[in-house]
């Protein structure tokens, strides 16, 4: 299969309220054996899918946050993060966890993959887009 | 133009299950290919066959089976989700010992991997989501 598309999971939901994250990812992991050009972008609630220090002991859910920053290691590095999503919770970039990648065009070099980006900005990337997956 | 749809609702609660049967319905009279329709999250329960919605109202999954039979329609729900939901085919049925008849799988619905979806997604001019 020779076609590269590219390929934006947008997630917008929180996690652990709705199964839409966790199942999100689960498109994503196996998304990345199809070497596609992916990226991913949190808005709304969904920037909460990247917050640190997740403990979901007390509701019994499995916590599926780790998974987030093991995508660099399938290819998954660009993780665009709305500023005014993450800005109308109160949240910076520091209350989320660190995501980084091993650039292997630049000496494996360990780089973020958090990319703040303003909403103007993002509806650009949006619009390079092949494929949308909206959860 | 070959599109790809996407059903991220099961029926009733949303309109988006609604939705995605017109749309895929109107396309077809049109003249476009449908490449595939892939049913994830609570849009797995479109492909039960034990629904029972008042008479006076519409039946969704009759209508995705109709159209289905139809036009030879590619209707497959994603397994994971499928299995968290109790939707099951013969062989997942038996694989997990939920005894003889508990398949519920529609006819015209298949029961597949999410990798059908990202094919979904290359194989299309365009893919069309549904969802909340």
């Amino acid at each position: 299969m020779a076609t590269v598309k590219k390929f934006l999971y947008l997630n917008r939901k929180a996690p652990y309220g709705s199964i839409y994250a966790l199942e999100s990812l689960e498109v994503v992991l196996i998304g990345a054996a199809f070497e596609q050009d992916v990226s991913l972008a949190f808005v709304d609630d969904g920037v909460f899918q990247l917050a640190k220090s997740q403990d979901s002991k007390g509701i019994g859910m499995k916590n599926f946050s780790a998974t987030y920053r093991a995508l660099g290691d399938y290819g998954v590095t660009k993780f665009y993060v709305e500023q005014e999503s993450l800005a109308e919770r109160g949240l910076t970039v520091d209350d989320l966890m660190p995501i980084t990648y091993e650039d292997e065009n630049d000496g494996f070099a360990e780089k973020p993959s958090i990319i703040v980006t303003p909403r103007a900005e993002l509806a650009k990337v949006m619009g390079e887009q092949d494929v949308i997956l909206s959860f | 133009m070959k599109l790809s749809i996407l059903v991220n609702e099961g029926p009733y609660t949303h309109q988006a299950a609604d939705s995605a049967y017109q749309f895929t319905k109107a396309a077809l009279e049109k003249g476009h290919e449908i490449f595939r329709v892939f049913f994830y999250h609570d849009g797995v329960n479109n492909g039960t066959r034990l629904t029972v919605p008042p008479q006076d109202d519409r039946n969704v999954q009759k209508n995705w089976s109709e159209l289905a039979e139809k036009h030879k329609l590619d209707m497959v729900v994603c397994i994971a989700a499928a299995q968290r939901r109790g939707i099951l085919d013969e062989g997942e049925a038996k694989r997990h010992g939920k005894g003889d008849g508990a398949a519920n799988i529609a006819p015209g619905f298949r029961i597949s991997g999410l990798g059908q979806l990202i094919e979904a997604g290359i194989e299309a001019d365009r893919l069309v989501v549904f969802g909340d």
